[in-house]
C-alpha cells in the first residue's frame, strides 16, 4: 500500500508542478462555462409534440392536423389530462405540448376568439424558441384561413406560450451540463493518455513494469489524482454556474455526483484506452482532441439537437458516452428526474466503462509479450 | 549451482515464426560484471525483459534469483534493479523526490530511504542538489544518479541496458567505477554496451548474433581464441564473418 500511495504522491508532484496542466484542469473549465453564453440556433423538424385536446370538436382536429402535417412537428400522442404533461416532458421524446382550452371551436364560433397553450420543453431552450415560433406560425396561417373563409369575420386564437422546466428561457441552463460533459471527457480522457504516454516516451514506464509494482497499480496510481481533480472540478463547475448564472440542481445532488464520478471513470478508462493505442504523447493529444472533442461538441446534442440531424450522424453518436451523460445530467439538473428516467443511459455508460477496461487490459498484456 | 545468481538453459522466444532468442545457454555467478554484447536486433533486449521478467520464454528454464521466471515473476521483481537505456529518473521531480519515490516502490521503510538518501548524497558529493529538479542537472550526473536509484534496494542483480549512451568519456570511467563498487558489494551486474572498450571491463562477455550466443568467455579467453587484438576486433569477426 505505501508503494502505492507513494506512486500516487509523485503523479500529484507531476501535476501540481507543471503549471499547464493545471491550467488545462482548472482554467479551462472555468473558462468554458463563462464564454459560452449563447449556444447556435438550429432548425428542426419533426419535432415531437403531443395534445391535450379538452374540447375535441371540428376545429381543433383541424388545427391538430395542419400541425402535424407541416413536416416540422410529429404527433407524439394526445393526452387526457394536464398531470400527463409533465410525464411526458420527462421522458424527453416530446418538445412541446399543445392546450386547446373547452369549446375551444364554440368560442371560436360565438365569441369570435379562443385560447390555446403552447407548453415547450424549456431544458432545451434553442429548440425550444423554435418549436414555440414555428407553432405560432402554424396557427397564425390558420388564422388567417380560417377567417378568410365568407360569413365568419375575423377570428382570432390567442396562444398563450409556457416554457417547461426553465420558464425564463436562460440558455446557460443549457450550455452548463453541455460544459460539464465536454470538460470532463477531455480532461479525463486528455490527461490519463498523456500522461501514461509520457511514461513510455521517457522510459521511465519500463522502470515502472519492472519494479514490484503490479500493472494495475501502475495504472490506478495514474488515474486515480485525476479522478480526485475531475471531481473536485465538477463540484468547481457547479459552484460557479450557481454563483453566477443560479442555476440550481433540481434533481438529486447524490446522484448527479454519482453519476458524474460514473462518466469521470469511463472517461478515465477511455484515456487509458488512447494511451495503449498511441506510441507518442502528440498521438494522444490528437487522438484525444480530434477524436473526443469535436463529435463531443457536435454530435452528442451539446449545442445541435440530435432529432434534427441526419439519421446517419443520429447513428454514429450512439457510440458516443457524451450523449448519453448530457441526457443523464439535463434529467437531473434541470428536470429533475430520478434514476427511474436514466438508467438505460446509466447503464450504457457502465457498460462502456467495462468494455473500455477489457480492451485496456488486453492492449496492455500484448504490449507486455 | 544454485547459488548462481541468473540460471538460462535452453532458453527460445519466438514472436509468431521469428525466432528472437534461440536456444540460450548461460550462467551468471554472483558479484559478476557480466557483458551482453551483440549487434543491433540480435535479440539482446528480448533476452532482458525475459530475465527481467516483462516478457515469458516460449520455452527452456530461466532462474533469476534463485527465482523461476514462470512462476515467480513478482519476487524477481523485488531482487533486481533496472536501469534502461532511455533516461530512468522523473525530470519534473527533485532528486530527492526521486529517491524516495523509487525507494517507496520497492518497500523500503522511510528510515531506511533516509539513510541511504544520506550516503548517496555524501559519496556522490551531491548534497547541494538534494532540492533540484532532475531536468536542470547534467547528463552525467543524471546517469550517475539513475544507476545509485538502480541498487538503492540492495538488488541481487541489476540489469544496465546501455547505461552509458551519449555520456562523456570521463563520466562513463566513474560509472565503471560505480559499476565496480556495486559488484564488490556482491551485487551481479549485467550490462548491455555498445561500447566494445567497456567490453573489457566485464569478468565475462557474451555476444549475440541472429538470437543465438556465438561466443561466452572472458574479454582474454575470446581475444585469444579469435587472435584479436581488441574486444571490437572479435565482434566485428563474430558478426561480420568474412
Amino acid at each position: 500500500m505505501n508503494r502505492f500511495l507513494g506512486f500516487v504522491k509523485k503523479e500529484f508532484l507531476h501535476i501540481f508542478r507543471d503549471y499547464r496542466t493545471l491550467f488545462i484542469l482548472f482554467g479551462i473549465p472555468a473558462a468554458q462555462i463563462l464564454i459560452f453564453g449563447y449556444a447556435v440556433s438550429t432548425d428542426i423538424k419533426n419535432a415531437g409534440v403531443a395534445f391535450l385536446d379538452l374540447s375535441k370538436d371540428e376545429v381543433t382536429r383541424m388545427l391538430t392536423n395542419k400541425i402535424t402535417s407541416s413536416g416540422f412537428f410529429r404527433n407524439n400522442g394526445n393526452l387526457l389530462n394536464y398531470n400527463e404533461i409533465d410525464e411526458v416532458f420527462k421522458k424527453g421524446k416530446t418538445k412541446a405540448v399543445i392546450v386547446f382550452e373547452e369549446n375551444f371551436g364554440k368560442n371560436l364560433g360565438s365569441e369570435g376568439k379562443a385560447s390555446l397553450s403552447i407548453i415547450a420543453d424549456g431544458s432545451e431552450p434553442n429548440t425550444a424558441t423554435l418549436v414555440v415560433n414555428y407553432t405560432m406560425a402554424i396557427i397564425n396561417d390558420f388564422n388567417r384561413e380560417y377567417s378568410g373563409t365568407p360569413a365568419r369575420g375575423s377570428i382570432i386564437i390567442q396562444p398563450e406560450v409556457k416554457m417547461y422546466f426553465n420558464p425564463e428561457m436562460k440558455s446557460h441552463f443549457m450550455f452548463v451540463p453541455g460544459v460539464i460533459t465536454l470538460i470532463l471527457i477531455l480532461i479525463c480522457a486528455l490527461m490519463t493518455s498523456v500522461t501514461i504516454t509520457r511514461e513510455k516516451e521517457f522510459g521511465t514506464m519500463e522502470v515502472l513494469l519492472v519494479s514490484p509494482l503490479r500493472p494495475i497499480q501502475i495504472i490506478l496510481g495514474k488515474v486515480m489524482p485525476y479522478f480526485i481533480l475531475s471531481f473536485i472540478n465538477v463540484l468547481l463547475i457547479l459552484a460557479l454556474s450557481w454563483f453566477v448564472f443560479g442555476l440550481p440542481v433540481k434533481g438529486s445532488m447524490v446522484l448527479l455526483l454519482a453519476e458524474c464520478m460514473l462518466y469521470i471513470l469511463m472517461s478515465l478508462t477511455l484515456g487509458i484506452l488512447i494511451s495503449t493505442v498511441s506510441k507518442s504523447m502528440q498521438q494522444a493529444i490528437f487522438i484525444s482532441l480530434i477524436g473526443l472533442m469535436l463529435p463531443t461538441i457536435l454530435l452528442s446534442g451539446f449545442i445541435f439537437p440530435i432529432e434534427n440531424m441526419p439519421k446517419i450522424y443520429d447513428y454514429v453518436s450512439m457510440i458516443m458516452p457524451p450523449r448519453y451523460f448530457i441526457l443523464i445530467i439535463k434529467n437531473i439538473m434541470i428536470k429533475g428526474t430520478g434514476l427511474a428516467y436514466i438508467w438505460k443511459e446509466t447503464l450504457i455508460l457502465i457498460v462502456m466503462t467495462i468494455v473500455f477496461v477489457a480492451l485496456s487490459v488486453r492492449k496492455f498484456k500484448i504490449r507486455l509479450e | 549451482m544454485n547459488d548462481q545468481a541468473i540460471i538460462v538453459k535452453d532458453l527460445v522466444k519466438k514472436f509468431g515464426s521469428f525466432v528472437a532468442n534461440d536456444h540460450l545457454n548461460f550462467e551468471v555467478s554472483p558479484g559478476e560484471i557480466f557483458g551482453f554484447l551483440g549487434a543491433n536486433g540480435a535479440g539482446k533486449t528480448t533476452a532482458i525483459r525475459i530475465l527481467s521478467g516483462l516478457s515469458k520464454p516460449t520455452s527452456g528454464t530461466v532462474i533469476v534469483a534463485g527465482f523461476d521466471v514462470y512462476r515467480h515473476t513478482e519476487q524477481i521483481k523485488k531482487n533486481i534493479g533496472y536501469m534502461c537505456q532511455k533516461f530512468s529518473l522523473y525530470e519534473d521531480l527533485t532528486v530527492k523526490e526521486n529517491i524516495v519515490l523509487y525507494g517507496g516502490i520497492y518497500g523500503m521503510s522511510r528510515n531506511l530511504i533516509r539513510e541511504r538518501l544520506g550516503n548517496l548524497l555524501e559519496k556522490l558529493r551531491f548534497r547541494e542538489y538534494e532540492n533540484r529538479i532532475i531536468g536542470d542537472l547534467p547528463l552525467g550526473l543524471r546517469q550517475k544518479l539513475a544507476f545509485s536509484v538502480a541498487v538503492l534496494h540492495e538488488p541481487k542483480i541489476v540489469f544496465l541496458d546501455e547505461p552509458t549512451g551519449g555520456v562523456d568519456p570521463i563520466t562513463r570511467r566513474q560509472f565503471w567505477e560505480m559499476i565496480y563498487e556495486t559488484a564488490e558489494r556482491g551485487i551481479t551486474v549485467f550490462v548491455t554496451t555498445h561500447y566494445m572498450d567497456e567490453a573489457e571491463y566485464c569478468d565475462r562477455i557474451s555476444i549475440m548474433n541472429d538470437g543465438k550466443i556465438v561466443a561466452l568467455d572472458t574479454p582474454g579467453n575470446l581475444k585469444r581464441q579469435y587472435d584479436a587484438e581488441s574486444v571490437e576486433d572479435v565482434f566485428i569477426k563474430i558478426a561480420r564473418p568474412g
